[in-house]
């Protein structure tokens, strides 16, 4: 009979609730025990209510647990946790648990199911299919197979990948740069920092396909430094994929050389936009630069460079390995494929949800996320992160979908989904999204740097109840100046949480209720 | 946590040395440098600006438009508290006014006794298990007032 396998989640968000103790009573008690088993540190399966989650292999089906403490431990291994005994902690088959069950999990596939640092685990599950097969086809086709599958930029801009990748691919020059964005400032997201813990070879296979496509040799990601984790684990994987010949002079004995060096960014929020990424990584402040020209001609060093989000890279060998049509079969309208949504705040259960687009809001918040954490009414969602719209209930029906959400003043960005209760103040949320601004303003231009800052002081002015009338005409028209005038992103997006906050939300600012009016 | 190192501008030259010959060096010289001192000394940014081939102007724009890169040590440990809307939907605001209260300090500031330095985060990335903190490293997830208090008494506490 072969070893017992134990797999514990070894991602940041598992070992924020105590994942590593966990796999500590383990250890211990399988000494006491005198047990002879395996333990894998995996990735996390996203179901994060129910982290951490350890899974046991039952004759080659998985059998979930969790949430566990480490002092469930021993009373998990008296119920012949091994054998997949009855506790009430036992959840049974996590692909049958529905928040799993309901999702196309292609980009996600092994994350949390595999050893996040085995090659050969990483190869059972369909990895390397997609660099073995763009190997084949070649560069120019590689490129048009992207192209065709439907896939935009996951990073919020929603920008055709396989564009960027033509235009930087036809570009001469002597050096060319494949660099991934993996500066997730945004809250409530966390896509990126999960594949990078729990399936890094994804994002390496997805990097090496882009630069054999577009003739660039060499790769930098540029990973946020409040993600410790993801930055230790990369960094291991990349020295893996070198010793077996997946990155270097020869990928899998090719005639391709391509490497990966990682940078670490420096806690400014505006390096996630990508020119201020290259600037930061050229060893210079974070500051935004003008377009064009655009990164793919003029990028890094002055040269040729694809700049794609994580999520856009590690979706790439999923559509090489299983063509473009595949892919492109889910999704709706000009969004095609999935999208890693990512459920976070108030909900009850909050996580990774990867899902063709077309879902819609109110599935995702009432009936995927089971509503908040708290158990009060949800009254406001965020979605996008800090520049996103704050969304009432009124609006769950939009489908999760890049044209639906802009045609009601919204974004899906990063595919950050947060949930707040009836106790939100949307004046603060407001005035926190002018200060954040504040705060991360590369100072590039007037309506960003200095904006902010007057947004702050006017809504403070208007929860003061001074001059509401002509400070709300303020706000607004301060807005305006704000999402034309700016260059980038930051100044220009600032806008939307702000904007819907006061149009949906406008009792919050000071405006009477009609219950107040008839008293 | 182990201790930073007294600032020493010989092993400064050192840390600069085995950094500034790679591409856009900046950064990863200034991550190095405060890995070794905890901050980065002001007597640093002339060092790197002349191995750069900068100016001190230059350099002193690049180590303030960071928000990691400290002017002064912090205390023995470090807590970052995540100030972002996924954990303020969870009561951030509530636990950072607890957390200020305890300590005595606001954001960025060190308790008097040098034992502790706090320090705001704009998303560690676990906003699922909101609200969050980062001490000396570690991650904790779903926290309230009372864990709070258990993290900063535990080994090393303040």
């Amino acid at each position: 009979m072969s070893r017992p396998r134990i797999f514990v989640p070894h991602d940041a968000g598992a070992l924020a609730v105590g994942s590593d103790d966990v796999e500590r009573a383990i250890v211990v008690t399988l000494r006491r025990r005198g047990i002879d088993a395996e333990i894998v540190r995996t990735g996390s399966r996203g179901l994060f209510w129910l982290e951490p989650m350890i899974e046991i292999d039952l004759r080659g089906e998985r059998i979930a647990y969790g949430p566990i403490a480490a002092s469930d431990v021993e009373a998990l291994f008296d119920a012949d946790l091994l054998d997949g005994g009855a506790h009430p902690l036992r959840l049974g088959r996590p692909e049958e648990i529905p928040f799993l069950k309901r999702q196309t999990r292609l980009t996600f596939a092994r994350c949390g199911l595999v050893d996040r640092l085995s090659v050969a685990d990483y190869r059972a599950h369909g990895g390397f299919k997609g660099l073995d097969r763009a190997l084949s086809l070649g560069p120019a086709e590689t490129i048009e197979e992207v192209v065709r599958s439907g896939l935009r930029g996951r990073g919020g801009a929603g920008f055709p990948t396989g564009i960027k990748w033509r235009t930087t691919a036809q570009a001469a020059a002597p050096q060319k740069y494949i660099v991934c964005n993996a500066d997730e400032g945004d809250s409530g997201t966390f896509s990126d920092r999960m594949i990078m813990e729990g399936d890094p070879f994804v994002l390496i296979e997805g990097m090496t396909i882009a630069g054999i496509a577009v003739g660039a040799t060499k790769g930098f990601i540029y990973i946020r430094s409040e993600y410790p984790h993801a930055i230790e684990v990369f960094g291991r994987a990349l020295k893996i994929a070198r010793a077996e010949r997946y990155l270097g002079p020869q990928v899998c004995g090719s005639t391709h050389a391509f490497d990966i060096e990682i940078r670490i960014g420096a806690g400014a929020y505006i390096c996630g936009e990508e020119t201020a990424l290259l600037e930061s990584l050229e060893g210079k402040r974070g500051m935004v630069r003008a377009k064009p020209p655009l990164p793919a001609h003029h990028g890094l060093f002055g040269q040729p460079t694809v700049v794609n989000n994580v999520i856009s890279l590690a979706s790439v060998p999923i559509i090489l390995a299983e063509g473009a049509a595949f892919y492109a079969g889910f999704g709706m309208g000009r969004s095609r494929g999935t999208m890693p949504i990512q459920l976070a705040g108030n909900i009850k259960h909050g996580g990774l949800f990867e899902a063709g687009f077309g879902v819609t809001l109110g599935e995702l918040v009432d009936d995927i996320g089971g509503g908040t954490a708290s158990g009060r009414p949800v009254r406001a969602v965020q979605v996008g992160g800090p520049l996103g719209a704050y969304f009432p209930r009124a609006l769950f029906d939009t489908p999760f979908d890049y044209e639906a959400f802009a045609a009601r003043d919204g974004l899906i960005g990063h595919g950050g989904v947060v949930v707040f209760d009836d106790t939100v103040d949307m004046a603060r949320q407001a005035r926190f999204a002018m200060e954040f601004c504040a705060i991360e303003s590369c100072g590039k231009c007037t309506p960003c740097r200095i904006g902010s800052t007057r947004g702050v002081e006017v809504i403070d002015r208007i929860a003061r109840g001074e001059n509401r009338q002509a400070n709300l005409a303020l706000v607004e028209d301060l807005c305006a100046t704000m999402k034309f005038g700016s260059l980038c992103a930051l100044g220009g997006f600032t806008p939307y949480p702000v904007l819907s906050a006061l149009k949906h939300f406008p009792e919050d600012f000071g405006a009477q209720p009609d219950r107040a009016a008839a008293e | 946590m182990p201790g930073y190192e007294r600032w020493s501008e010989e092993r400064a030259r050192e840390i600069i040395a085995q950094h500034s010959q790679q591409d856009g060096a900046a950064l990863p010289i200034l991550h190095a440098l405060q890995e070794a001192f905890g901050h980065i000394h002001r007597d640093a940014i002339a060092m790197v600006a002349l191995a750069l081939n900068l100016s001190r102007a230059e350099m002193h724009g690049i180590v303030t438009f960071y928000h990691d890169f400290r002017a002064a040590p912090p205390g023995e440990r470090v807590l970052k508290l995540c100030r972002a809307e996924a954990c303020q939907s969870m009561g951030a605001d509530a636990l950072a006014a607890h957390v200020h209260d305890k300590l005595g300090v606001g954001w960025g500031g060190t308790t008097a006794d040098q034992r502790l330095t706090l320090e705001p985060v704009f998303c560690l990335g676990l906003c699922a298990c909101a609200p969050t903190a980062m001490l000396d490293g570690r991650v904790f997830g779903r926290l309230d007032a009372k864990q709070i208090d258990a993290l900063l008494a535990g080994p090393g506490a303040p």
